[in-house]
């Protein structure tokens, strides 16, 4: 019977294609926008990741996320460095610095300071220039995306040209060379990225009296993270956080604060009410329609359970198709604007998500049908 | 054939129906006597609203009478659990439609092969006899022809084809020819007659279409849901109608 139930829905072709476009474009929409959420979610956490360089990340506790810049008391690295279980610990300086480039383009910038001797925190891959050449004169680093981008000479259009090694910039009306060209993550903010030494930064920064952003610590054999953060935070009144802990709350942050997931969740929600109209009334009209069908079937002795399974093969059939076509879609949008800077990280739970949203269609749309065949008359057909 | 306990194939005994409830509650059938022997066409002729597709419905099971009994070669299908009713259906009872209802989507071999597959058969099992029934009621070559593209008669053909394929014991017919010419309907009976009748096989039709009497063993004429004469033998209209129903339009 399962044969004649697919031939019935194939057969009716518009009702087929409508249902298939209604719940491809519900698991394009649910699963697509999951993915871009997921992606912008995980752009939080970029710099975090790229600078997975100890044990713990140590900062004033009302930092809420990793570019609140809340600056500590220069005394606190030695403070943290005297704290048994630490095995050592190095400055790291981030805040927004004001770029003026050879154009005259100014632009608003984050600059990292890195400890001169160690450089420990730097970018992850460098494309021009080696580490070591932040500590020339007057040096930073620049990302390469920026340098096409938001670094980019852009007041003439005749002369206009991506930042590159050699340029002079001037940093809060300090001048800076670019000594050297990295590669990151795309992160969630857009500001562009100067590294440089601690010392310089600190220098080039706001004139404020603290000049410390984070602590870098790694622990000594024998304690673990847990213990060494509970006491760095019971001796310095310091928040002290993993790498992912940290990541975590920054992510929580900015998606409570700037209103994504409710953004995306709303597109979310309404790829699944898509889907349940679309496949509801599509496939009930598509019983409707069928009606005097599935009478005569029920008339010639198809037993109530056997109506069921073809109403259950038939919703299952177009809500396969259109879960895939749906995910097929998403992934090609992903792939075809991964380039453009889309954030688009699709893990398996998406598509687990994609497939549950799809089964609630497409139970929905079944259900409702399934009542009308049980409760169909058999004696309709003679009428 | 002179009709007994041992050998009848659907005894009706003061079957009554009525729809709605209440003061608004229709009587449908009010006490139907009836007996069809095994091997015989029964038909049951009447006007518009005197029961008669009330009465088809009750013997093929598939409604309920309020009150009476009606059983179809000794069993009572009202006294059945509605799962065992619908298999008893499945497997004794053939049905052809005043409007074919072939499922437009399906050939006319798989749609002739319904029955088998709703009995569990194997399609490709189904679909081969489904071929050889179609051959035998003259559609060999339209197997793989959708509804759309037959004629009417030839959508009946292979209505009648679809009640046959799983040997049934009876096979109910509601309007057979009503929605064919002539000439098509006078084929049609000649089939049922000649391909699905035989012994052990009781056909019911429920007609309005006059030109078709003479194709019936015994015809019950039905009037306000009452059987109100039965007629043997080999019968014409002007034998079996009443003059008010023979010229007030009932037939229509």
């Amino acid at each position: 019977m399962n044969f004649i139930a697919l031939k019935m829905l194939i057969g009716d072709r518009m009702k087929y294609l409508s249902l298939i476009a209604g719940l491809s474009f519900a698991s394009l929409l649910i699963t697509q926008q999951a993915s871009i959420f997921t992606g912008y979610s995980l752009r939080t956490g970029s710099w975090l990741r790229d600078t997975d360089v100890a044990d713990l990340w140590v900062f004033d506790e009302q930092a809420e996320f990793s570019d609140d810049f809340k600056l500590m008391l220069d005394t606190s690295l030695n403070r943290v460095r005297g704290i048994p279980g630490v095995q050592w610990a190095q400055p790291l300086y981030k805040n927004f610095v004001n770029v003026i480039l050879p154009d005259g383009t100014s632009t608003n910038t984050r600059m990292i300071g890195l400890d001169a001797t160690t450089l420990l925190g730097g970018p992850p891959e460098m494309v021009e220039g080696k580490m070591s050449d932040l500590r020339r004169d007057r040096a930073v680093f620049i990302n390469v995306a920026d340098a096409n981008d938001s670094l980019r000479l852009k007041r003439d259009p005749k002369t206009s040209r991506p930042l590159r090694l050699g340029d002079r910039i001037s940093v809060n009306d300090h001048e800076a060379i670019v000594a050297g060209t990295y590669k990151s993550t795309k992160e969630f903010f857009w500001e562009p990225v100067i590294y440089t030494t601690f010392s310089r930064a600190t220098f080039m920064g706001p004139k404020v009296r603290r000049s410390l952003t984070y602590i870098l610590v790694k622990s000594q054999p024998g304690i673990t993270v847990a213990e060494l953060a509970a006491r760095i935070h019971e001796k310095t009144g310091l928040a002290a956080l993993t790498r992912s802990q940290f990541e975590r709350q920054s992510m929580l942050w900015i998606i409570k604060k700037t209103g994504i997931l409710v953004n995306f969740g709303i597109t979310i929600g309404l790829g699944v009410v898509i889907g349940l109209l679309a496949a509801g009334q599509t496939f009930f009209n598509f019983i409707l329609d069928n009606t005097r069908h599935f009478a005569t079937l029920k008339a010639m002795g198809t037993s109530g359970h056997k109506l069921i399974q073809m109403v259950f093969v038939q919703v299952t059939f177009v809500g396969l198709i259109g879960y895939g076509i749906g995910l097929g879609g998403a992934c090609l949008t992903g792939l075809a604007f991964q380039r453009v800077g889309l954030a688009f990280m699709m893990p398996w739970q998406i598509p687990l998500v994609g497939a549950a949203a799809i089964v609630l269609c497409c139970a929905f749309a079944g259900s409702i049908s399934m009542v009308r065949v049980l409760r169909l008359e058999p004696a309709i057909v003679f009428k | 054939m002179v009709a007994t306990e041992q050998n009848i194939a659907i005894r009706c005994r003061n079957v009554v129906k009525t729809y709605g409830v209440g003061s608004s509650s229709v009587f449908a059938l009010r006490g139907i006597d009836l007996d069809v022997n095994p091997g015989e066409l029964m038909m049951l002729v009447g006007p518009s609203g005197c029961g008669k597709t009330t009465l088809i419905s009750v013997i093929a099971g598939i409604l309920d009478q309020d009150s009476g009994e009606c059983t179809v070669y000794g069993k009572n299908l009202n006294a059945m659990k509605q799962r065992d009713r619908t298999a008893f259906r499945g497997t004794n009872i053939g049905f052809v439609f005043q409007a074919f209802n072939l499922l437009p989507t399906l050939t006319a071999a798989e749609n002739a092969s319904i029955p088998l597959l709703i009995n569990g058969a194997k399609r490709r099992f189904a679909i081969d006899r489904a071929r050889e029934m179609l051959d035998r009621v003259g559609l060999g070559n339209r197997t793989n022809s959708l509804p759309g593209q037959m004629s009417g008669g030839q959508q009946q053909r292979v209505a009648i084809a679809r009640a046959l394929i799983h040997d049934p014991k009876l096979i109910v017919c509601d309007e057979p020819t009503s929605a064919l010419d002539h000439e098509t309907g006078q084929k049609v009976m000649e089939m049922l007659r000649e391909v699905a009748l035989k012994e052990n096989r009781s056909l019911v039709i429920v007609t309005h279409d006059a030109r078709i009497f003479g194709f019936a063993d015994r015809i019950a004429q039905m009037d306000d849901g009452r059987v109100m004469r039965v007629s043997i033998g080999d019968h014409q209209p002007d034998q079996v109608l009443s003059p008010h129903i023979r010229t007030g339009g009932g037939l229509g």
